[in-house]
């Protein structure tokens, strides 16, 4: 098994120390709630839009380390996309993350987010590093309904 | 398969070890000297699940190898041996709880099967509209949910017993929320996640007095302090096969007779009835009228193998052992950086559940993990427990016969290091 230390890189510490995009949107026009049951993991992501693109996205809530440093990166690198780019990058992110981890990893597609790529060594931590992300998808499409990572 | 296996005699009452010897029981848990990433096991999650002793484990191989039989049923050989190790079991169950006849125990799925029992057949007959049950501020799910649907269904009141800061039943609030409205007192012997021993005696007491039953969810006081359910008092008591070094799918419910004879039964099927006709059912005798179905045989025998072993080594010995495990354990805790414990009652048995100012629960869990040291981060199936303290988790090691002083001070060195990941 990987060294924890190769999970818990700097960025990702300093992400969950000092998330960016920490506060709610209000208002804003979509928001969804997710949460993972098995470690009582919560948040929320807000998001605004201009028309396809995505102008804002906050989130708030609390979690270990890697979903919260997912969440705040997924804020930072979704601000400005479409929805058919922030999709693909979620599916590039996700091939990541449940990779095997011998394989390469595609870093021109997922870009800031390889800080993440350490996920795959422990499997157990994917359902963290995905959460701020299914989250996103449910804001994105309007379900009323919390997520769940169960 | 040795003749020995396969013939009628049935082991005597085990003898007492002549002493209590930690170095000496920990072989006989082979998983004890495994590696996890290149560590020594540390295994501090018994709470979750104990480890097996060869001895649960030889006797499911020889059920399968040589007695393997249906109970109950036929007037073979085997179907003999089978039964007479099944009610063996009971009977060993039943000296281990000091219950008064072996009838009053009934084999379940595990502790959370038990409480559904008695919410389904004491519970849904007597509960009417404006009844209340009273459950504590720190039960798992298991002990609530339940009570929550029943009430539901039934226009009963849920009413919730608070607790204070260190985790401790109000005694007053809970004599407040006392009336003849109360109809059943379901509360944990021992809490899975703060470690707090309630003083059951005196809240059955209490309860029977405005006569309400009481419901004990004993799933993590059975395999960890001496069990009398007559000095209890409680009308019920439930308890998992695999808390208590026995193997998973198995558990018990004790029922006053008194109460199991006037219960309706919990499933019906096979081995449960007198007879059957098209127009009429006469049940069962006690236990059987609560045990649809082929059991899990081998489970009962081995759960009664390890309650053998546990009255080898003696419950006092083991309550001993574990309690002053827990004072070093709380000591030592009490020095890393950072770090608060979760539930710090006068009366507690062996759970460490603590949170740190750096760390996520499920980081400690990762990093620990990483020393070999396996504890459970998590809400540990008491959301309201940890609604209460305003936590969403803690990270949780729990204490079992087999553990040291030497596994609490590789806890501490592993915490050390979170400290340091995350400073």
């Amino acid at each position: 098994m990987a060294d924890s230390r190769a999970l818990y890189e700097q960025v990702i510490l300093d992400h969950t120390k000092n998330p960016h995009n920490f506060k709610a949107l209000d208002p804003c026009d979509h928001k969804a709630e997710g949460f993972n049951p098995l470690c009582g993991d919560q948040f929320t992501i807000y998001l605004n839009m201009n028309g396809e693109v995505i102008s804002e996205v906050t989130f708030e809530g609390s979690g270990c380390a890697i979903s919260k440093a997912s969440a705040s990166l997924m804020t930072t690198v979704l601000k400005g996309k479409t929805v058919t780019e922030a999709r693909a990058l979620f599916e590039h992110f996700h091939e990541m993350v449940t990779s095997a981890p011998d394989t390469e990893i595609n870093e021109a597609a997922v870009g800031k987010l390889r800080v993440l790529g350490g996920v795959r060594d422990f499997p157990i931590r994917i359902k963290c590093a995905t959460l701020a992300w299914h989250t996103f998808t449910a804001a994105l499409e309007g379900h009323s309904a919390p997520v769940s990572t169960e | 398969m040795s003749a020995a296996l396969a013939s009628r005699k049935l082991n005597p009452v085990p003898e007492r070890l002549p002493v209590f010897d930690v170095e000496a029981l920990r072989k006989d848990f082979p998983i004890l000297s495994t590696s996890v990433h290149g560590k020594p096991l540390i295994y501090l999650d018994n709470a979750a699940t104990t480890q097996k002793p060869p001895v649960v484990i030889d006797a499911l191989r020889d059920y399968y190898e040589g007695q393997n039989a249906n109970v109950h049923r036929g007037v073979h050989h085997l179907s003999q041996v089978a039964t007479d190790l099944y009610e063996h079991a009971r009977e060993r169950m039943r000296a281990f709880i000091n219950a008064a006849v072996s009838c009053e125990i009934v084999w379940t799925r595990g502790a959370t099967e038990a409480l559904n029992l008695v919410a389904h057949s004491y519970g849904r007959p007597h509960l009417g509209p404006g009844d209340e049950v009273l459950i504590s501020h720190m039960e798992h799910h298991s002990n609530i949910l339940p009570w929550q649907l029943l009430c539901e269904e039934k226009g009963a009141h849920l009413r919730v017993i608070p607790i204070n800061d260190q985790g401790e039943i109000i005694m007053e609030e809970f004599d407040r929320l006392l009336s003849e409205r109360t109809k059943i007192v379901a509360v944990v012997h021992v809490s899975n996640a703060l470690g707090t021993i309630n003083p059951v005696k005196e809240i059955v007491a209490k309860a029977h007095a405005v006569g309400a039953v009481v419901v004990v969810d004993g799933a993590q006081s059975a395999p960890h302090t001496p069990i009398d359910v007559r000095d209890l008092g409680c009308d019920f008591f439930a308890m998992s096969g695999h808390k208590m070094y026995g193997p998973t799918g198995i558990g018990i419910l004790y029922g006053r007779a008194d109460k199991f004879e006037s219960m309706i039964p919990y499933q019906s099927g096979g081995d449960m009835i007198l007879s059957v006709t098209f127009e009429k059912t006469v049940f069962n005798y006690l236990p059987h009228k609560f045990e649809a179905g082929t059991p899990h045989i081998e489970g009962a025998i081995a759960l009664g193998v390890a309650v053998d072993y546990l009255m080898r080594l003696g419950m006092d010995r083991v309550a001993a052992h574990e309690h002053e495990l827990l004072e070093y354990g709380t000591k030592v805790l009490q020095g890393v950086d950072g770090l608060r414990m979760v539930g710090t009652a006068r009366e507690k048995a062996g759970v460490l559940s603590f949170v740190m100012d750096k760390a996520h629960p499920h980081d400690v869990g990762q990093i620990l993990d990483e020393h070999g040291v396996a504890v459970r981060s998590g809400h540990h199936c008491a959301q309201p427990v940890m609604q209460r303290y305003g936590l969403a988790a803690t990270t949780r090691a729990s204490l079992g016969l087999y553990n040291t002083k030497a596994d609490i001070d590789v806890l501490a060195t592993a915490l050390e290091d979170v400290n340091r990941i995350f400073s």
